[in-house]
């Protein structure tokens, strides 16, 4: 397949990449763009480890194709935290340490984030339906709740401030 | 202020939740080729033929690798030499490797793998334990497809079964379990230009990848560096598998002279690495009317797959563990490894063990349900006490939290309050609710079985700045090893955590350890970390004596000072004396070493000091089943553990919630299906269910600690533990809010109906 020219939003960055239109847009962003934080799983939509913010709407990278991304917006991991300012959700995942192998932290934060972005007090059942498509085998979940509950505290206590 | 016992913030958390971490697919390296392996797709036959002329016409592939261009020993070794890394002229499981295609793209070498072309002749695999062990069946191993057989003769047996008041007799089944690490396989294989090869990628066990990938090379094992990079859940499944991911990696290395790549797809992970055994449990348990058990007699059948990989070790840990922490006299256990035509089984968190406690459990609550009483009582009464003997015969005399444990789940799960509410007898329509308990023991570490390779070391360096940099031979996979030992040499030193860094576990840094497994690496390198720094306190003290004019053995290293005993007034910065034996040559560097305490086992009746230490837990399972439908939800779990010393809390209870709902996925969703020819049919995440966060359960995680003397800080390994009587708890629960005892894994709904039916009729 001939290659394309496409130009996109990245992390708030313009970026031009040429590549196969069928490519799928967590390996550009890995391949092309470097930015690795953005994991692959399964590379059918199944894990949500590739979990990132396409026009402000979660999708799974993988099922996102470089010749669908002209003039759109991405943000990745990468995109999250402000220099070394880590973002509150991320500061409290560490906290309730609900980090353990960390493959599937960058999606479940991406999800929290979109989530928090939408509805500022979240009770645990929208939580859980917010993260449902990611998967972590490692820590059973209940940290990870706790943590996107006391994030979204914060974040409101630092709004009202 | 000390930092053992306190929630310190995991030592590796930033870079994973910022992105930055590289784990091995993040590492690239320039000219790097990648590999896709083409697997056979028949359980068992010939290879008659492999055409790779059509996959070398694609533009971008570079080569085609088989069994012809190992340079080294194709047969791999693990604890037999069974296992051909590339199939050599034929296949004995669908699965298995057959070539690999290095391209110079993902894409090519996906186009190169899909042009492979063979050509088998097949034979009718063997695909159930029945069918192994069947007269006449297909040999896969050796003349009788038995790969292993152990056996505990204790007391005598056929007496107990005749003098006893009450028998009970059934057969079990468990299913296979996936690992399911969100990060499948994968390795980079990168040759030097001295002939020799550096391997990085995802493992448990870098000894095992050194091992193998320098006899499959034909390299001295000098000329073989193994790094560990930062790895995305292990759960067993890292144990033996990447060895050869990384032998294959290294064979395409050190034919191209390039760096290569090979990441596995997840299916192509589900199909090809380890599982969980199924097992085919028959046990009969004698007991006298008041509940007491008088003898036990129980044969066990794993579902090792084509080759014996770790299949040995894995049956004899589900042997010692075939009672739990009961008392018996009679015992006899009859166990066997049996070989089938499917992907090879290994080591999964339990190791052999949640097989035979899920049948032994469902045995308790049975015999609860005939003497009448309640199943936490029959369990606290049948309970070993201090100084008891296990089945193999070993006196429990340390570190025994067993009761503790029971009597903590008794009260906050308020069983006492919910059992007698609960239950089929009790609530409207179609919806019952059911708690269940279970209560278990956990050998420590390798045990008796794997004795020659339970040491460990460490090496510790001391900087002139004071700061403090060490490296173990196990390694982290998620569970927070880094962190916790950390822990320790920030006490041992007395200097704050900030001080230290973890290396990356490499083989060029460190002796052999043994491998990351039994929940092993907080006991083995917490001591040895404490031994190098000891040695190193030892040389810096005399510094500081001369310094501070005391004598070296009243000087006390904490705070980020040393001080004289008693006279706190009396110090040195611990910085300030590390930099004066920087420049008056002191040397600040030690390798520490720890090896095992007494171990023991007699093959010939099964009777020894099979760990060095116990560690005991009690799960109580709380459920709603539907009783039209057979569809279970799990509410709540209530998890107790002894595990000698929380070093840090928070990562305790981690693990106790991660393999709880790990426990709860196999008990209740997860299985491996397989069609008629052999072949895993549900190769993705969408098909091989685990709990996603709308399962998950509410977790109640209780810490008990009774300290193990010999353990670092008191502690005893306990990783392996949450995960292996979640589904044992559910049972008892799902007999309680519907009248029928389970006899098998997953508890799916159809199941479910089927033992409501078979019990109504």
């Amino acid at each position: 397949m001939d290659k394309i020219e496409v130009t996109f939003t990245v992390n708030e960055k313009k970026v031009t990449v040429k590549t196969a239109p069928d490519k799928p847009l967590l390996d550009v962003l890995r391949e092309d763009l470097l930015l690795t934080g953005t994991k692959q799983g399964c590379r059918t939509g199944e894990c949500g480890a590739c979990t990132v913010l396409l026009d402000s709407k979660t999708v799974n990278s993988c099922l996102v194709f470089a010749g669908q991304m002209e003039g759109r917006e991405v943000v990745t991991i990468e995109g999250i935290a402000n220099g070394d300012k880590l973002h509150p959700l991320q500061e409290a995942l560490i906290e309730e340490g609900a980090v353990q192998c960390g493959f599937c932290i960058p999606g479940i934060i991406i999800s929290a984030k979109d989530l928090l972005d939408k509805n500022a007090e979240p009770d645990e059942k929208e939580i859980k339906e917010a993260l449902a498509g990611n998967l972590c085998r490692c820590t059973g979940y209940s940290k990870i709740v706790k943590a996107v509950q006391s994030s979204a505290e914060k974040i409101r206590e630092s709004a009202d401030n | 202020m000390p930092s053992v016992g306190v929630n310190e913030i995991k030592v590796d958390a930033i870079e994973k939740v910022t992105g930055k971490s590289k784990y091995v697919d993040d590492l690239h390296f320039s000219g790097q080729l990648h590999c896709k392996v083409v697997f056979s797709r028949v359980a068992r036959g010939k290879i008659e033929s492999i055409d790779t002329s059509e996959a070398l016409r694609i533009d971008g592939v570079v080569d085609v690798i088989t069994v012809d261009d190992v340079p080294g020993n194709n047969m791999t070794h693990i604890i037999y030499d069974d296992y051909p890394l590339f199939a050599d002229g034929e296949v004995k499981f669908a699965g298995q490797i057959v070539a690999v295609v290095l391209g110079e793209t993902p894409e090519s070498a996906d186009m190169g793998r899909d042009a492979v072309s063979i050509t088998y002749e097949e034979e009718k695999p063997v695909l159930t334990i029945q069918e192994g062990i069947a007269p006449g069946a297909p040999l896969i191993y050796s003349g009788d497809n038995i790969f292993k057989r152990y056996r505990i003769v204790k007391g005598d047996f056929k007496k107990a079964f005749e003098e006893a008041d009450i028998i009970i007799e059934n057969e079990y089944y468990t299913g296979y379990q996936e690992h399911a690490y969100i990060e499948t396989q994968g390795m980079m294989a990168v040759p030097g230009h001295d002939g020799s090869m550096i391997v990085y990628g995802a493992m448990q066990c870098p000894f095992y990848v050194h091992d193998m990938v320098s006899k499959v090379l034909n390299l001295p094992a000098s000329k073989v560096r193994i790094v560990q990079t930062v790895t995305g859940g292990a759960f067993g499944g890292k144990e033996d598998v990447p060895s050869l991911v990384a032998s294959v990696a290294a064979v395409a290395a050190y034919k191209t002279g390039r760096p290569c790549k090979l990441m596995l797809h997840r299916n192509e992970d589900i199909i090809s690495t380890s599982k969980r055994h199924p097992a085919w449990m028959k046990y009969r348990t004698a007991a006298d009317k008041e509940g007491n058990i008088l003898g036990i007699d129980v044969d066990f059948y794993m579902d090792a797959g084509a080759y014996a990989t770790l299949s040995p070790v894995v049956l004899w840990r589900g042997t010692v563990h075939a009672l739990g922490p009961y008392r018996c006299e009679n015992v006899r256990v009859r166990t066997y490894a049996v070989a089938t035509n499917k992907v090879p089984c290994g080591a999964f968190r339990g190791f052999g063990s949640p097989q035979i406690i899920f049948a032994s459990e469902a045995q308790m609550d049975i015999l609860a349900e005939k003497v009448g009483k309640d199943p936490f009582e029959i369990r606290k009464q049948n309970a070993l006490n201090l100084g008891e003997e296990t089945i193999t015969g070993q006196k429990l005399n340390q570190s025994f939290g067993l009761h503790k444990v029971m009597d903590e789940a008794f009260e906050k799960s308020g069983w006492a309050e919910k059992r007698p509410m609960w239950g089929f007898e009790h609530g409207e329509g179609d919806i019952r609710k059911g708690i269940g308990v279970s209560s278990i023991f956990y050998g420590v570490g390798l045990g008796a079985g794997g004795k020659n390779m339970a040491k460990a070391g460490a090496f510790v360096q001391i900087y002139g700045d004071g700061s403090l940099s060490f490296a173990v031979g196990t390694t982290d996979m998620g569970q927070g090893m880094r962190t916790v030992l950390s822990q320790i040499a920030s006490d041992e030193m007395g200097i704050p955590i900030e001080e230290i860094y973890c290396q990356s576990t490499d083989t060029s840094r460190i002796p052999d350890s043994g491998p990351t497994v039994a929940s092993r690496a907080t006991t083995m390198s917490g001591n040895a970390i404490i031994d190098a720094c000891t040695q190193i306190k030892e040389r810096m003290a005399v510094m500081a004596a001369r310094i501070l004019e005391a004598k070296p053995d009243e000087l006390e290293f904490e705070d980020g000072k040393v001080f004289v005993r008693r006279i706190p007034d009396i110090f040195i910065l611990f910085k300030d004396l590390a930099k004066r034996c920087a420049m008056e040559k002191v040397h600040m560097t030690a390798q520490g070493w720890f090896d095992t305490p007494f171990v023991s086992y007699n093959e010939e009746n099964g009777q020894g000091w099979a760990y060095f230490v116990y560690a005991y837990a009690c799960n109580v399972a709380e459920i709603t089943i539907d009783l039209k439908t057979g569809e279970i939800t799990v509410d709540r779990i209530t998890a107790a553990h002894d595990v000698g010393k929380a070093i840090n809390p928070q990562l305790v209870e981690g693990q106790i919630e991660g393999g709880s709902l790990q426990g709860m996925g196999y008990g209740v969703m997860e299985d491996i299906l397989h069609d008629e020819k052999g072949r895993i049919v549900n190769t993705g995440l969408s098909t091989y269910i685990i709990p996603s966060i709308i399962d998950a359960p509410e977790m109640v995680p209780i810490i008990v600690e009774e300290e193990f003397p010999e353990g670092p800080y008191g502690a005893k390994g306990f990783g392996e533990q949450p995960l292996m009587g979640v589904a044992p708890a559910i049972a008892c629960a799902v007999a309680h809010a519907t009248g029928a005892h389970p006899d098998r894994t997953p508890m799916i709904p159809e199941r479910i109906l089927e033992w409501i039916e078979k019990k109504g009729g």
